[in-house]
């Protein structure tokens, strides 16, 4: 298939970018989309060009590393679909089709190059509670601390969060509350986040601000484009920790 | 902002609800307004708890806080938002957001401006934009309601505001961790639907049947 790319092309943090045009020919529909930039890279290096610096790692979907705006939705998963970039199949797009391609924005996202973006904020986000304190030794019994089921299971869904940034991307706020809100609830939902809970909560949010992330407005824009279908329930369970933390001495 | 939105919902239903009494005649309408004031014969209401005349200026003192704080709550959590929200996508597409979520911001000031207009009109300087006797209430409702373009600039401004209760019921209820699940959530949205329909429908009901001569 052949392909018309529109693609964000930006030398640096501090260079204006601006939309590029390439044709691209040869384009099998079994690529995956990464794939698909992987060609475009291939015929740019043969023509002397500068290829397009974007970021991948896995490509299995579960590293959290690629993800780029693809017509104006991140991830660009076609209806009903959720999907990172790199399980997105060409497809999925129409022969002679124009792609529009865009690095995420937000402000706590700098563009690195092209379509990369400094992440590090979601890192130190991690960092301000998003563990919990253990001593090490040997590996204690799989059944030395019993977790009820209906919390386990929704301590799993919440743990499936890769960590990409599409809901940052998406939302018109530029909030990574979706994000916070899953290390959060998949934490607080287990007998081992407990001791840390309410300070956990404090510090996190506390860091999602510091780091220039806006505020939720609830419009539901990042659960409906999170790869993994992380639900916007996350973010009340969030508000409910938030809400009680506010009445204990724990935390910042 | 969920605490105080909330607030203001419920004195928009029993404002609206104090507004249908325009059916009942001019003297229940005028009684009710009297009653609010405590300037009745009985002392109004809540007297004997509060002296005549208190209930209506602690009632104000707590809704215009609830105002100011919304507004500042806004004003404060824009503005940190505004500040380091990314550019604009080139292309963008909207999956989930609804028309209300997205003019929340625009809309709410929008309302304020309205509701310093309707307060003038009808409580600070009572008559001034159309006229109507400050102490027979019914006769300020009837002269502004029978022009044309102010029932007009009502039905605009009750869609505006009922636009931005639809988002923030639901929105309010979220932060105060109300939707635990998708079940919940349908729940939430199906109640702010018939919040913001019931507070349009109420409140430009009598309006309406000012302007046409029904019922009143």
């Amino acid at each position: 298939m052949k392909l018309k790319l529109r693609i964000w092309r930006q030398a640096g943090p501090e260079v204006a970018g601006r939309m590029v045009e390439y044709d691209l020919d040869g384009v099998s529909e079994d690529m995956s989309f990464l794939e698909m930039l992987d060609l475009l890279n291939e015929n740019l290096t043969n023509r002397n060009e500068e290829p397009v610096a974007f970021d991948h790692d896995c490509r299995e979907g579960i590293c959290g590393m690629c993800g780029v705006v693809i017509n104006g939705v991140a991830h660009g998963a076609p209806e009903g679909v959720r999907t990172t970039t790199c399980q997105l199949h060409m497809r999925s797009f129409a022969d002679g089709a124009t792609v529009d391609i865009e690095p995420w924005r937000a402000g706590a996202f700098p563009v690195i190059k092209d379509l990369a973006v400094d992440r590090t904020s979601f890192d130190r986000i991690i960092q301000a509670g998003g563990f919990i304190s253990s001593n090490t030794g040997s590996a204690p019994d799989a059944h030395a601390t019993p977790a009820p089921k209906r919390e386990a299971d929704e301590a799993f869904d919440n743990a499936t969060c890769i960590g990409c940034g599409a809901c940052v991307a998406a939302c018109p706020n530029s909030s990574a509350m979706l994000f916070t809100a899953a290390k959060i609830t998949h934490l607080a939902m287990l007998p081992q986040g407990q001791p840390e809970r309410y300070r956990r909560v404090k510090s996190m949010v506390a860091q999602h601000d510091e780091e220039g992330f806006g505020n939720c407005t609830n419009i539901g824009e990042c659960a409906a484009v999170c790869p993994k279908g992380i639900p916007l329930e996350s973010i009340s369970k969030l508000n409910r920790d938030l809400i009680a933390a506010m009445f204990k001495a724990d935390g910042k | 902002m969920a605490v105080t939105g909330l607030i203001m919902i419920a004195f928009l239903l029993m404002h609206m609800y104090g507004n249908l009494k325009m059916f009942l005649g001019p003297e229940a309408f005028d009684h009710y307004a009297h009653w609010l004031k405590g300037t009745t014969e009985d002392g109004g209401i809540l007297y004997p708890i509060l002296p005549a005349g208190w209930f209506i200026w602690i009632f104000r003192f707590a809704l215009v806080l609830s105002v100011i704080l919304h507004i500042w709550a806004a004003a404060s959590l824009s503005a940190g938002t505004l500040k380091n929200r990314g550019d604009k996508y080139v292309t963008s597409r909207k999956k989930a957001q609804t028309y209300s979520s997205r003019t929340m911001r625009w809309g709410g000031i929008i309302i304020a401006a309205f509701l310093i207009f309707h307060l003038i009109q009808f409580t600070i300087v009572p008559g001034s934009v159309s006229g109507g006797d400050a102490d027979e209430p019914h006769t300020l409702v009837l002269a502004a309601f029978s022009l044309w373009w102010m029932v007009l600039l009502y039905a605009v401004c009750m869609v505006l505001i009922c636009m931005h209760i639809r988002h923030g019921f639901w929105s309010a209820f979220v932060t105060l961790g109300g939707n635990t699940s998708g079940r919940s959530a349908r729940i939430l949205n199906v109640l702010a639907i018939i919040v913001a329909v019931v507070l349009f429908v109420g409140f430009m009901i009598m309006p309406l049947a000012v302007l046409f001569g029904v019922g009143i």
